[in-house]
This record gives C-alpha cells, sequence and structure tokens, in this order.
C-alpha cells in the first residue's frame, strides 16, 4: 500500500508540471502582444511598458517558465491586475464556498439517489424501476444551466421560499444552487447503484443467507448492499472533481461567491493573474481528489490489487 | 435497421436528430421571423399567437432565433467531432501501430490533458484566445481528441496482431497503406458511436461557453447565449429561459439516444469502451 502511494505520488509530479507548463503557456496564446491586450487598445506606452515588466514578459521565455515555476513552489501565486491584493487571498476566501457547494449537491444526490437506486434494484421492470429510469435519463440530459433558472422560477420567484442569488441566507442559500448541481450526479449514482445491487442480488450468497433463513431485508441491506457500495464509493470520489468544475456554472447562476465565479469574473476583466491561479487551483484540488479517490478503492475493497 | 428502429429511444433519438438536423438546415425557410430584427416597442412580450415563443429583451422573435441556434449548435458539434475525430483518430492509430517513443509522447499527452478538468480548460482556452465561435471549436477539439485517441490506440493494438495485418506486411504493404487499408477499417465503429455521442457532449459544452459568455457572441443566436439573457429577465419574461433551454436538452437527448441506440445495435461491448 505505501509502495503504491508513493508510486501514484511520483506519478502525479509529471502531471502537475503538464499543468503548470500549460497555465504558464496561457498568457502567451493571447493573441498579439500581450502586454498591449491587458492594458487594452490605445493604452499609454509607459503602462504597456510597465504592464510588460510586471509580468516579466520582457525577460526571455526560459527565465520567464523558472521564475514562474519558482515563484508557484514558494506559494507565491502573484498579484490581481485589479486590486494589487494576493490573488492567494482572494482564493482563499472563495475556496470554502465553492467546497460548501459541492458538498451540498452531493448530500442531495445521495439523498435521491440511495432510496431510488436500492428500490429499483429490487423491483426490476416494475413501475417504479421506470420511474427511476426515466428520472435518471432526465437528470442526464438536463443541463444546468436549464436546470438552474427552472428552479429559480419554480422556488424563488413563484413561491419565494428560496433566495434567487447569494450565499448570505445560509441555509436557504445553499438548496437550489445544492439542487441544481446535484441533480445529474443523483442520476448518475443512481443507475450505479440499481445496477450494482442488481448484480449482487443475483449472487449465490445472497440466496443462500435467504434460505438459511435470513429475513429478506436483511439478506438485502447487510449482505447485498455492502458489496454493492463498492463501486457506487468510488464513482462517488471521482465525481467529486467534477462537481468542483460544474461549479463554475452553477456559481454563474446564483451568483454564488465561489472559485468559478471568481474565474469568470476575471476573465472579463481580463485579470490574468487571477484567472492563471484560480485554474491551478481548480485543477489540483481535481487532481488531489481523483488520486485520494484511487486510494479509497483500495481501502473498501482488499480484493482489488494497487498496481 | 428493422430491428433498431423498434428499440423506442433510438427511433425517438433519431427522431430529434432529424428535427435538429431540418431546423439548422431549414432555418431560413421555416423561422417565422427574421432572428436579428428587433421590435424594442415590445420588449419581453409573452407568447402570444403571433409570436408563439414570445419576443426576447431586444424584441427579437424567440421562436425563430431557437430554430436559426440550432445552426450555431450542429456548426460547432460537427466541426469539433471532425477536428477530435481527425487529429485522434491519426495520433491514436500511429501511436498504437508503431508504439514506441511515438507512443510514449501522446500517451503522457492524454494523460496531461485527462488530468485537466476538460471544460475547465477549455474555458482557460477560449479565456486567453478571445470570446468566439471558431475559438469555442478549437478549444473543444483540443480537449476532444484524446477520447478518440485512446479509443483507436486500444483497439489498433489488438488488431495490429492479426494474420491478416502481418499477411499485408508480409506481401510488401507500406505502414500508411497497412494502417489506411487494414487497420483502420475494423476499428472504426466505436468511433461512429463516439463521435454521436461526442456530438452531444460538443453541443451541451458550447452552450455551457455561451451561457457563461465565452462562446458565441451577439447578435448571433446561441442557444447558451439565450439563456444568459433569460436569466437576467427571471420572474419577469421567464420564457426566454424556458425555450433555448428546452431546445438545448432535446437536442442533447436526442443525440444521446441515438448514440445508446448504435451502441446495441453495433456491439454491447462498446459501452465499456467509450465511458
Amino acid at each position: 500500500m505505501t509502495q503504491y502511494i508513493i508510486r501514484r505520488l511520483l506519478q502525479m509530479i509529471p502531471i502537475t508540471l503538464g499543468i503548470l507548463t500549460l497555465i504558464f503557456s496561457l498568457i502567451h496564446l493571447i493573441p498579439g502582444d500581450p502586454a498591449v491586450q491587458i492594458a487594452g487598445e490605445g493604452a499609454r506606452p509607459q503602462d504597456v511598458q510597465q504592464i510588460r515588466k510586471a509580468l516579466g514578459l520582457d525577460e526571455p521565455l526560459w527565465k520567464q517558465y523558472v521564475t514562474y515555476l519558482n515563484k508557484i513552489a514558494h506559494g507565491d501565486l502573484g498579484r490581481s491586475f485589479r486590486t494589487n491584493e494576493s490573488v492567494a487571498k482572494e482564493i482563499a476566501a472563495r475556496y470554502p464556498a465553492t467546497i460548501q457547494l459541492a458538498f451540498g449537491a452531493m448530500f442531495v444526490a445521495l439523498l435521491v439517489a440511495f432510496p431510488l437506486g436500492i428500490v429499483s434494484a429490487i423491483y426490476r421492470n416494475s413501475w417504479i424501476d421506470n420511474v427511476a429510469r426515466f428520472f435518471a435519463l432526465i437528470g442526464v440530459s438536463m443541463p444546468s444551466f436549464w436546470f438552474g433558472p427552472l428552479l429559480i422560477i419554480a422556488f424563488a420567484i413563484n413561491h419565494p421560499w428560496f433566495p434567487v442569488s447569494g450565499r448570505e441566507e445560509g441555509f436557504k442559500s445553499i438548496v437550489l444552487p445544492s439542487l441544481t448541481m446535484g441533480l445529474a450526479l443523483a442520476a448518475i449514482l443512481t443507475r450505479m447503484i440499481r445496477v450494482s445491487l442488481a448484480e449482487e442480488l443475483n449472487q449465490l450468497y445472497v440466496t443462500t443467507a435467504i434460505a438459511k433463513g435470513v429475513a429478506r431485508s436483511k439478506a438485502i441491506f447487510r449482505h447485498a448492499l455492502k458489496n454493492a457500495l463498492i463501486p457506487v464509493i468510488t464513482i462517488l470520489a471521482l465525481q467529486f472533481g467534477s462537481l468542483l468544475t460544474g461549479a463554475i456554472i452553477t456559481e454563474q447562476i446564483f451568483s454564488w461567491p465561489g472559485l468559478g465565479r471568481l474565474l469568470i469574473q476575471s476573465i472579463t476583466t481580463r485579470d490574468y493573474p487571477q484567472v492563471q491561479a484560480s485554474i491551478l487551483v481548480i485543477a489540483l484540488t481535481y487532481i488531489l481528489v481523483n488520486f485520494a479517490s484511487d486510494l479509497l478503492y483500495g481501502v473498501v475493497d482488499p480484493r482489488i490489487k494497487l498496481e | 435497421m428493422k430491428r433498431l428502429l423498434k428499440n423506442f429511444a433510438f427511433t425517438s433519438g433519431l427522431i430529434l436528430t432529424v428535427v435538429l438536423v431540418l431546423a439548422a438546415l431549414a432555418a431560413p425557410a421555416l423561422a417565422p421571423y427574421d432572428p436579428n430584427v428587433q421590435d424594442t416597442m415590445r420588449r419581453l412580450e409573452a407568447p402570444s399567437h403571433q409570436h408563439p415563443l414570445g419576443l426576447d429583451d431586444l424584441g427579437r422573435d424567440v421562436l425563430s432565433r431557437v430554430i436559426f441556434g440550432a445552426r450555431v449548435s450542429l456548426r460547432v458539434g460537427f466541426s469539433v467531432v471532425i477536428l477530435a475525430s481527425l487529429v485522434g483518430v491519426t495520433l491514436g492509430a500511429m501511436s498504437g501501430y508503431f508504439g514506441g517513443a511515438v507512443d510514449v509522447i501522446v500517451m503522457r499527452l492524454c494523460d496531461i490533458l485527462l488530468a485537466f478538468p476538460g471544460i475547465l480548460l477549455a474555458i482557460a482556452l477560449v479565456a486567453v484566445l478571445g470570446p468566439s465561435l471558431n475559438n469555442v471549436i478549437l478549444a473543444l477539439a483540443i480537449i476532444g481528441w484524446v477520447g478518440y485517441a485512446r479509443l483507436v490506440r486500444g483497439q489498433v493494438l489488438k488488431v495490429r496482431e492479426m494474420e491478416y495485418v502481418t499477411a499485408a506486411k508480409a506481401l510488401g504493404a507500406k505502414s500508411p497503406r497497412v494502417i489506411i487499408r487494414h487497420v483502420l477499417p475494423n476499428v472504426i465503429n466505436p468511433v461512429i458511436v463516439m463521435a454521436t455521442l461526442g456530438l452531444a457532449g460538443a453541443i451541451l459544452s458550447e452552450a455551457a461557453l455561451s451561457f457563461l459568455g465565452l462562446g458565441v457572441q451577439p447578435p448571433t443566436p446561441s442557444w447558451g447565449a439565450m439563456l444568459t439573457a433569460g436569466r437576467r429577465y427571471l420572474g419577469l419574461a421567464n420564457h426566454l429561459a424556458i425555450f433555448p433551454g428546452a431546445a438545448i436538452m432535446l437536442a442533447v437527448m436526442g443525440l444521446n439516444f441515438l448514440g445508446d441506440g448504435l451502441i446495441d445495435a453495433l456491439d454491447p461491448k462498446y459501452r465499456k469502451l467509450i465511458r
């Protein structure tokens, strides 16, 4: 296990380096002279020169790259063009909101998927199974940037139970964004749980347990469900990463003050250091979460050899 | 084919897709109004007999804009799928067939692109390249080719060892000929399925980028951009958000059904390959 962790950590080094290189290159992909683009059309030459210098764009490329990596290694993500504050500070202020939203969405997904998935696995091909499958289908096809506004119309405007946007009203504020983001995940999980549990219910050990006089409910919940959960847990952990990117859109719909909204705001204001840092933090979190989910896989199912 | 049509999901997918393609092709004939003509006196007017889906924030006919929006969606969808599959299939085939350094470079590149959440990379690329239809296509193709490359590489690795490939080589066929005439035709089916599903994905991503203000720029009618405008008038004019969103969902659902039906028809094993 330790060996596996070390090897996976080592594998993460080139990937992280690749991502850093990608993010570093972003600023050089700006068409034309990035300094002119950032300063805006018709900016004074001395302003352009100042930006060029501030970004180190007057240095040779390799030197810029080394400086960039060196700064990142020391935790210096740069300064915002807009506020001239450390971008890390802004990110730290926004990060908890995004994580909170991701957990909210996951909670919603679990709340919906478990009962629905279990019931439809037990009563396969019944009407309730068909309802669950139809729900799963709608859930994966419904774009969040449509579902969100529909929720707002229904539960914030027509029935003003929840706020339209923002994060000021505590629990009430997080309900609609979590539903928006959780729907797709709920649909995926429902499908997973149904397939996985149905497979286990067909196994001989369940039949044996029932034949030996174990109550059917116990056979399902104590024996089959335990095993059925293994693939579900992995999917859950893997999906947590995609929740982070899903947050970019959901936060925009509900003006939720998280990392995703920060990213889009900085893109609109051409605050490139803030853009680069936000992307870096989202990408690194994503990689770390996926790494953790890989490890989790081995823990919940010792049969799986971590290779 | 008969068996395919019996499949409810495939049939409804096919119908939805045909409607989508027709709407895009015949948009000028189908749309009751010019999608860009403004009637500012009648801004945000609710659906009526004259304007079945109402008017938008600039007094443009929403139905006409939804119909023309199909053009943008399909243009992005097809361009992305063609670009991504061409690059992906070529690199994947070379990677699988030749192995060695080519393989290592292509696969490491894939690893890095896969480690990066797709939509995030697309956002980043469009952010620096500037929002436009072509840049959206480029960004989505850059993140899209990886899937095809990995799929084709895996298939080629299997096919490469087949006797007919050895035979072709023994008869003196050169590598490009072996790949194009003997290897690719045998790995193309899953690629077709992936492309159908990829079309849905590209349409959804374009809508997402346009929704974030990073896609197609006004006044071009794009479903995602229409939703952004609609979001501002929630409560005042809900039809602005409801109809473009419904169009996106129906298009994506149709293509997904079609792709799923194709999997069942061609080979259910593809499901594992593609996911």
